[in-house]
């Protein structure tokens, strides 16, 4: 699995705009009791005022094993805006949740963490 | 026509010490019931264990009717969960998804920002005058399972309540007539 991002425009309060390349391949999550995947990318990082941000910038529902390969192209569907003024420069990880929402019974939940990721140091 | 005479006579046979047995029997039933449920409070640290899925708003997830079970643990919150919260001034509590944590660091306290699954927009049109984020003390617990449909006897006792009249009546029948 693998999130690139392109571009970025902060503006105002501290918004970021990007764009990512996933690819993934989720079929073995799939068991005769699965209805649906919910999956998402959130960004986290740390500000001075807060220990932990998580920001979700993108989700979307796998309803079937047939579609849990896939690529996708999308800017962030949700704003990036922190609470603040902090993420010039910022250093941030990206992170690919999964949600297995059952037929019936127990929900379970995991995800990946890619660090490394950075904002630049000024506006663009 | 005959039953009726019948169920009229039976009706008036029942001897004070039977109904009393009755009244009884019902009465632990009701008992159990609730010590069931107050330790399934206890278990799931949560107010309300169980809650019925109203709306829509997390389908095809979660769909009126179905059953979501809670738990409530100290971990903290984090984005992706889905919990259910009240929001000051409505009565019915609300599933949805987290999808923007902001924990502080020096109180551990975190604001939290949700949406339902098949919405279009975030949670903040719901919440109060002027609130931006959930904080911990509005949400009541985790959704950790589910049940599909069962939900619905629920709905409909709720939405028609003279169902539930019903019901109760025929049991009350079924209690006063059966001789055992």
């Amino acid at each position: 699995m693998n999130i690139n991002w392109f571009q970025k425009q902060p503006k105002g309060s501290d918004e970021v705009s990007l764009t990512m390349n996933i690819s993934a391949d989720l079929q073995s999550l799939f068991t005769w009791n699965t209805k649906q995947v919910f999956i998402f990318v959130a960004a986290e990082y740390e500000t001075r005022k807060n220990s932990l941000n998580q920001v979700s910038l993108w989700d979307a529902i796998i309803p079937a094993k047939e579609r849990a390969k896939f690529w996708i192209r999308s800017s962030n569907k949700y704003r990036f805006v922190d609470h603040g003024k902090n993420l010039r420069g910022k250093e941030f990880n990206l992170t690919l949740h999964w949600h297995v929402m059952p037929k019936t019974g127990k929900m379970f939940a995991d995800k990946i963490v890619m660090s490394g990721y950075s904002l630049p140091e000024e506006y663009i | 026509m005959g039953w009726i005479g019948d169920t009229v006579d039976s009706i008036k046979s029942i001897q004070i010490r039977q109904l009393l047995t009755q009244v009884v029997s019902l009465g632990m039933i009701v008992t159990s019931a609730l010590i069931i449920w107050k330790g399934l409070m206890c278990v799931t640290g949560s107010e309300s264990p169980v809650v019925v899925v109203l709306s829509g708003s997390m389908e095809p997830g979660f769909k009126r009717g179905d059953i979501l079970f809670l738990h409530m643990s100290k971990d903290p919150i984090r984005a992706g969960e889905i919990v259910v919260f009240n929001i000051d001034g409505r009565e019915i509590p609300i599933v949805h998804r987290v999808i923007k944590v902001h924990e502080r660091q020096d109180t551990g306290e975190v604001d939290v920002l949700t949406k339902g699954d098949n919405n279009y927009g975030d949670d903040r049109l719901l919440y109060a005058q002027g609130q931006q984020y959930l904080q911990r003390h509005h949400i009541m617990g985790r959704a950790v399972g589910f049940l599909p449909y069962v939900g619905w006897v629920t709905i409909i006792m709720t939405e028609k309540p003279i169902i539930k009249y019903i019901l109760i009546g025929a049991l009350g029948l079924l209690v006063i007539t059966s001789k055992d």
